[in-house]
């Protein structure tokens, strides 16, 4: 029983929406089946911060090894649900000028979203930023010669890398006859993304929209339920 | 002398219409409606031609016949519910501005109307400085039609059934007891010899289901390897450490990995507590994870499931501190970083084959086999496409077999123009990106 009733609710759900993409008529049935999903997701995330503010939790009374790590994350997530919750700073909605609380929660200049915009902005900017030296110890890694593959990629790196700035035209300017100019790197770089790349990405991509059709028509048949718990 | 009042009242109301008539932009004409097709009968189409005061009107603009100092700012179309089935509100049956658009706009697409109403529409111009034009009203009135089925989704709903048969057939034949042969994928082969590294080295196993939601299928994928990891996790007496950014998926990675420790007859080394969700926002989790990498040193980092930027940043914290790494994600943007970074990557469809493969199950096999039938297909298409192109090249013609073929497979087959009629359409010879 544990494992048929999600399996027939997957079932189910899953015929909707596909049936709601081909039929017009059954168009507000897939809304309907993401209203749905949208309400659970909510529901679901009672259940995520009730995980992890007890494991913090259990990491602080235990003096575990980075409690104070715990102290903190847990500090932060009463302190923002306090301020978002309680609207602090947020001013009365126009239309309901008598209720304090009816105001936007996001509005510019209310505590929430002084965290969102002096904590959490510039925090996710520079987590993204370190992407720009992971690249470059990945590029140094994966560039090394060591067969001919990796020599192929390369160069290729090289061609497109140059192909992409000024270097790309003023390396062949003046010398290189016009009957040649095939060969700058900036004319090889749109060659290499046009042809040989567009053909290998959508080559994958084909491969992908299979495998997505195989694996739905598998769960939806119920011959795979190994996300079910079930092997 | 004395001029008469009426005069003056005449000659002031003349003085003062050829004033508003100057100033007023040129209206927008040939205002047609039609009903949206392939839709519930929720949308009604409109369509109009520019009014010779809008700068973007290529034909009128430049004639003598409009005033350059008169611009047309936007359009306004106007509604009103001519006849309904049901008892309609007095502002229904009234003009109301529905819309508004920009200049250079000819068509607007109505999405609020419902079915069974006759609506009638009008459309004017407005200009910089608050002037309207007359309105141009549609000839006729429209009444939204539901259609049964979207024939613009035609081949796709054939190529669907023709797939789903494959697979269909396949399971079938699978359920006869023939064996099907599946070629060996070198990263899912890898998961087992990672899994005993880890164990070796007293470490725990860290595996990642991407950071997409439970509706997502890599989401769904990826829980299916997970199941494989736990189960083979359980039978080596390994830590498998489970962080999720969706709390639904949490949900679901606690399930999956309680049951497999169930059937690898371990249940009481399973862990609720190292299944646990970090937070929905795709940075912060990066550093809850990349955090955890860094501290407790796991010696394999699997990752399977939809990955965004986050993924080079995990796969290289994974390689920085050692840790045998298997990824497989769906996300082509993101497998180069995963090839660069990962001792195993599965790369597209290998990774929704993964599933299939490690259950080892007849009829999941089966479903593969089927796959590759469907690819077959594609292929085929793939090549008269190529063939019917390069034919084309060598006539420089527009028309005849080998044009109509190409726009069928372009605009119909592979496009959103249906069944349709073969031989209609254009022909784009030096092709496109479509």
């Amino acid at each position: 029983m544990k494992r048929t009733v999600p399996l027939i609710i997957a079932i189910v759900a899953g015929f909707v929406l596909l049936i709601a993409n081909f039929i017009p008529y059954a168009e507000s049935w897939g809304l309907t089946a993401q209203e749905w999903f949208n309400i659970l997701a909510v529901g679901a995330m009672i259940l995520g911060g009730g995980n992890l503010v007890k494991l913090h939790l259990m990491k602080v009374s235990g003096r575990r090894k980075g409690w104070g790590y715990s102290a903190v994350t847990i500090s932060c997530f009463v302190a923002t649900i306090v301020i978002g919750m309680l609207k602090m700073g947020v001013h009365p909605s126009e239309l309901y000028p008598n209720y304090a609380w009816s105001g936007y929660y996001l509005e510019s200049g209310s505590g929430l979203w002084w965290i969102y915009q002096h904590m959490i902005v510039p925090l996710t900017s520079m987590m993204f930023a370190m992407l720009a030296f992971y690249v470059a110890t990945a590029a140094f890694r994966a560039f090394r010669a060591k067969n001919i593959e990796a020599t192929l990629l390369l160069v290729t790196a090289g061609v497109v890398l140059l192909g992409r700035t000024y270097a790309g035209v003023w390396l062949f300017e003046g010398w290189l006859p016009e009957s040649m100019m095939w060969l700058r790197f900036d004319n090889l770089t749109v060659w290499i993304m046009d042809i040989p790349n567009t053909a290998g990405t959508r080559a994958i991509t084909i491969g992908i929209a299979l495998g997505v059709v195989a694996t739905s028509l598998r769960i939806l048949l119920g011959v795979d339920r190994s996300y079910l718990g079930q092997d | 002398m004395r001029i008469p009042t009426s005069f003056l009242a005449l000659f002031a109301t003349l003085a003062f219409a050829s004033v508003v008539t100057a100033q007023a932009p040129a209206p927008p004409t040939n205002l047609v409606l039609a009903d949206t097709p392939d839709d519930a009968g929720n949308a009604v189409n409109l369509s109009w031609l520019l009014s010779p005061n809008d700068v973007f009107n290529t034909l009128l603009s430049d004639s003598q016949e409009s005033d350059p100092s008169i611009v047309v700012a936007s359009y306004e179309i106007a509604r009103r519910v001519v006849e309904a089935k049901e008892e309609i509100s007095p502002e229904d049956s009234q003009w109301q501005v529905v819309s508004e658009q920009a200049p250079g706009e000819v068509t607007w697409t109505d999405r609020s109307v419902k079915l069974g109403w006759i609506y009638s529409y009008r459309i004017h111009a407005v200009d910089t400085k608050g002037n309207v034009s007359t309105w141009d009203q549609a000839k006729t009135t429209i009444e939204p039609i539901r259609q049964m089925f979207n024939m613009s989704k035609a081949w796709l709903a054939i190529f669907m059934l023709l797939f789903g048969g494959f697979v269909a057939y396949f399971i079938n034949h699978a359920r006869t007891g023939k064996k099907l042969w599946v070629r060996k994928i070198a990263g899912l082969e890898a998961i087992d010899e990672a899994v005993g590294r880890a164990t070796e080295m007293g470490r725990p196993i860290l595996f990642v289901a991407g950071i997409q939601d439970i509706n997502e299928i890599q989401t769904l994928a990826g829980l299916t390897v997970l199941s494989r990891v736990a189960k083979t996790a359980a039978e080596y007496g390994a830590q498998i450490e489970v962080p999720t950014c969706r709390s639904l998926v949490m949900a679901a990675a606690r399930e999956t990995v309680e049951a497999a420790y169930l059937a690898a007859g371990a249940p009481d080394a399973y862990q609720p507590d190292r299944i646990h969700y970090l937070t929905d926002e795709q940075f912060a989790f990066v550093a809850g994870v990349t955090g955890y990498m860094v501290r407790e040193e796991p010696a394999a980092c699997i990752y399977m499931g939809g990955f965004y930027a986050e993924s080079l940043i995990l796969a290289e914290t994974g390689n920085h501190i050692g840790a045998i790494q298997v990824a497989g994600t769906a996300m082509p943007s993101q497998l180069p970083f995963f090839v660069a970074s990962c001792d195993y990557t599965l790369i597209g469809e290998e990774f929704f084959a993964a599933s299939a493969y490690l259950s080892g199950d007849p009829l999941q096999i089966g479903s593969l086999k089927g796959q590759d039938y469907g690819k077959f297909m594609s292929v085929l298409i793939l090549v008269a496409g190529i063939f019917f192109a390069i034919l084309l090249s060598f006539t420089q013609s527009e028309e005849g077999f080998a044009a109509d073929s190409l726009n069928y497979i372009k605009n119909n087959m592979l496009g959103s123009e249906g069944l349709g009629s073969f031989g209609g359409g254009d022909t784009d010879i030096e092709g496109d990106d479509s």
